[in-house]
């Protein structure tokens, strides 16, 4: 194999990892947290391509277009409701959006 | 054979430089989608980081995902953010803002552990091993080879994948009539 080892794509993956947990954590914006989840979701799929190719198994880029799938459908649950928050005139803060609290 | 060898050193210099362009460009846009303030410019830094990732998929010779990386994401996702974020209007909001001084430091403690823990978890597990990849057959992760394995050997993956999407897409219908018709009964009574 060409280039760097499995080892340096699976740092990047958890580096990427880290920003994203950290975007969800640190952010406010429903929006914003949504797009940090994909980056979390994305270094998962960078880890699992990278196993793939390290034990020439198919399945790991299999599992990594059922993420992508996965991945699609939060994104359009997750818009659907922050269009119907916007609709409701609610905040799209998540610290605000407290109405589900019993 | 010379030849060869310095070929082969060429083309692994070459891949070296590849991967470190993608890679910081990679984290470079990850960084830049938490820290931008206004939601729009986030999305647009994704599409970065999308396509760096896929010139990392194309390294790994997974070249069908790193073709669906960029149709689904680029072509469907991101797109679909923006619509959104043009829809509700510009919300800006400062990283750092949010919630009292502690919680920050609680959020980067948490990440920077969970961060701690994937690189403990995987050095332990599969610490010397992953330095040495053999070589894979020009067929792997071609759009044939993946169709084989995923219509062969994946199958009930494959149709549970379109079950999730067909039911994602009716929750997002669902979600957005729902509240159309509580307003129009709202404004009936």
């Amino acid at each position: 194999m060409l280039g760097p080892g499995v080892a340096w794509y699976i740092a990047v993956a958890a580096f990427l990892f880290g920003i994203g947990a950290l975007g969800v954590l640190i952010r406010r914006n429903t929006l914003v947290v949504l797009l940090s989840l994909e980056l979390m979701l994305n270094a998962g799929n960078l880890a699992l391509i990278a196993f793939s190719r390290h034990f020439h198994n198919g399945a790991g880029q299999i599992f990594a277009l059922a993420v992508m799938a996965i991945a699609a459908s939060e994104v359009c649950v997750g818009l659907g409701l922050v269009v119907a928050l916007n609709r409701k005139q609610l905040s799209l803060d998540v610290d605000k959006l407290s109405e589900l609290r019993g | 054979m010379s030849t060869l060898v310095v070929a082969s050193s060429a083309g692994n210099v070459l891949v070296w430089i590849v991967w470190v362009v993608a890679g910081f460009s990679c984290l470079a846009a990850g960084v830049a989608v938490i820290s931008f303030t206004n939601p729009f410019f986030s999305a647009l830094a994704l599409i970065g980081n999308l396509a760096s990732l896929a010139v990392m998929y194309l390294l790994l010779s997974a070249e069908f995902v790193a073709a669906a990386q960029v149709l689904v994401y680029a072509g469907a996702v991101v797109v679909m953010f923006l619509f959104v974020i043009a829809y509700v209007g510009p919300r800006h909001e400062t990283p750092w803002s949010g919630g009292p001084g502690w919680q920050t430091v609680a959020a980067v403690g948490a990440a920077a552990a969970l961060l701690v823990e994937i690189v403990v978890a995987i050095g332990l597990e599969a610490g010397g091993s992953l330095s040495h990849s053999g070589e894979v057959g020009a067929a792997f992760g071609s759009p044939g080879w993946i169709g084989r394995v995923f219509l062969v050997d994946h199958l009930l993956a494959f149709e549970i994948t379109s079950i999730v999407l067909l039911v994602a897409a009716v929750g997002g219908v669902i979600l957005g009539t729902h509240v159309r018709r509580v307003q129009g009964e709202g404004v009936a009574g």
